[in-house]
């Protein structure tokens, strides 16, 4: 009886200093390069890896990723499944509801792409009767509700890469989306052939989000702070902009 | 339990609602129509249509309905817009959606089972039946048409019930070709709600409502033709 009183207690010790023994980041299964996607050996890899990477280092923690899908990461940190959300989620003031974020560590600018026709621009003018492809419930799709929804279509996809697959065969005119992937997008050979960049929409922080953040459990302000710091650190000594360069030729901060 | 979202989302629910009973409609009414003339081409002498009767069905009961979409929406309808004449046209309107490729997958699917069990009902029923309905002297398409079909189609009834329930819970893979049925709907509700199981529960009541009324209808069309042994 005493023997296994000592082995609970144990236990209960080596279950509690586990818990931050290591920060188990929740990053998304769907890919979404350059940001997170999947190298030919299943492994995570993008912007966002090298940006958790750098994070670690400089808080000197052991990082594990955890794959999530898209609609269960905010579930998956309610239930301590893992302890950041990592995945170019907006800051938004309806998630605010659920979850606190770090400070921004990306801004997120929407684009449009389109076939390739030669007419540049992105005013509602020229959006007008035409069918635009959203990624489901994304910040895009809350600025298309406020600043088109009068004139032009939605067209919901469960990711953006299916719109891309539509904008390609002609089925839809435009892909509404941040602007990393949709850059990503026109390196590829679809987008090469079928498509061109139209334009970055003016900004409106009410809509699409105070920037991308790292989500974090409602008061785990340890965590929360601990993040804060790294991403401002990395920021002023140069490691952010380090690995940025392979990703993108400007800033996204 | 948190069911605020029920009204502002009425009416994408209801649409999304409407949308999947037409799908189950449009697939089973039509695929039912395409099931008569595979079991009829299985069970028939001509040689080539059974072959070609046999391997349809061979192909959409082997592979997954998921890649018949994606095969009918992103292998084919990709090659749509370059036939000469089609993306101008008034038919394009319509080809360029989702829907009809979900309609085209879910009724190809659905005939390719129900031929199969159309077939087997089709030499279920009794011969001597069949050798009464010739000595009175009708003739082979007078038979099928007024014998062996129907009475194929009422020993079939049970199963039908039960194949219709499942066309039922394999539509909401419409959704990932756009089409925004009710399983779309609760996706969006919990993507915009970050609600994980209220929308969900909400469809599954749906689905279980249709599939009480699909049973009910059944079990009339049963009772109003007794089967007699």
């Amino acid at each position: 009886m005493k023997h296994w009183g000592k082995a609970l207690i144990l236990a209960a010790t080596m279950l509690a200093t586990n818990a931050h023994a290591e920060i188990r980041f929740g990053i998304v299964n769907e890919a979404y390069p350059p940001y997170t996607t999947k190298d030919a050996s299943g492994k995570s890899v993008g912007w966002e890896i090298d940006l958790m990477d750098a994070v670690c280092e400089e808080l000197k923690e052991k990082c594990t990723i955890v794959d999530v899908a898209w609609d269960g990461l905010i579930p998956a940190l309610e239930s301590n499944k893992i302890d950041v959300i990592w995945s170019s989620m907006s800051i938004t003031d309806e998630r605010k509801k659920r979850i606190d974020f770090t400070d921004k560590y990306y801004s997120s600018l929407a684009s449009i792409v389109g076939p390739k026709d030669g007419v540049l621009g992105v005013d509602p003018e020229q959006l007008k009767g035409k069918t635009v492809g959203i990624a489901v419930s994304t910040t895009q799709s809350a600025y298309f509700k406020k600043h088109f929804a009068d004139i032009a279509t939605e067209k919901s996809y469960a990711t953006v890469d299916e719109a891309y697959q539509d904008l390609s065969a002609g089925r839809i005119d435009y892909s509404f989306s941040d602007t990393g992937p949709l850059k990503e997008f026109l390196k590829t050979d679809l987008g090469k052939e079928c498509c061109e960049f139209k334009g970055t929409v003016p900004a409106d922080d009410a809509v699409l989000g105070a920037g991308v953040g790292g989500g974090i459990r409602k008061g785990d302000d340890e965590l929360r702070e601990k993040l804060n710091g790294a991403i401002k650190a990395i920021r002023a000594n140069g490691k952010y902009a380090e690995f940025n360069k392979k990703y993108f030729d400007y800033d996204p901060y | 339990m948190d069911f605020s979202w029920i009204i502002p989302y009425r009416e994408l629910l209801l649409n999304g609602a409407l949308l999947t009973c037409m799908l189950l409609v449009i697939s089973v009414v039509l695929g039912f129509a395409i099931a008569i003339f595979l079991a009829i081409a299985q069970v028939g002498n001509n040689p080539v249509l059974r072959v070609a009767a046999k391997s349809y069905c061979t192909f959409f009961r082997g592979t997954p309905l998921l890649i018949q979409l994606w095969l009918i929406y992103y292998g084919l309808g990709s090659y749509l817009p370059y036939i000469p004449g089609l993306k101008g046209s008034f038919l394009w309107p319509l080809m360029r959606e989702g829907l009809f490729f979900a309609a085209v997958a879910l009724t190809l699917n659905f005939a390719a089972y129900q031929g199969e069990i159309l077939r087997g009902t089709l030499l279920a029923v009794p011969k001597g039946e069949l050798e009464a309905a010739l000595a009175v002297g009708m003739r082979p398409s007078m038979v099928l048409r007024r014998i062996w079909l129907p009475r194929a189609i009422r020993i079939g009834l049970p199963t039908f019930a039960g194949e219709v329930i499942l066309q039922l819970k394999a539509t909401p893979i419409v959704f990932s070709v756009t089409v925004m049925d009710l399983y779309g709907a609760a996706y969006k509700i919990r993507q915009d709600t970050l609600l994980v199981y209220e929308p969900l529960i909400l469809v599954a009541a749906f689905y279980v409502a249709l599939t009480f009324l699909i049973t009910q209808v059944f079990q009339r069309l049963e009772n109003a033709v007794p089967a007699r042994r």
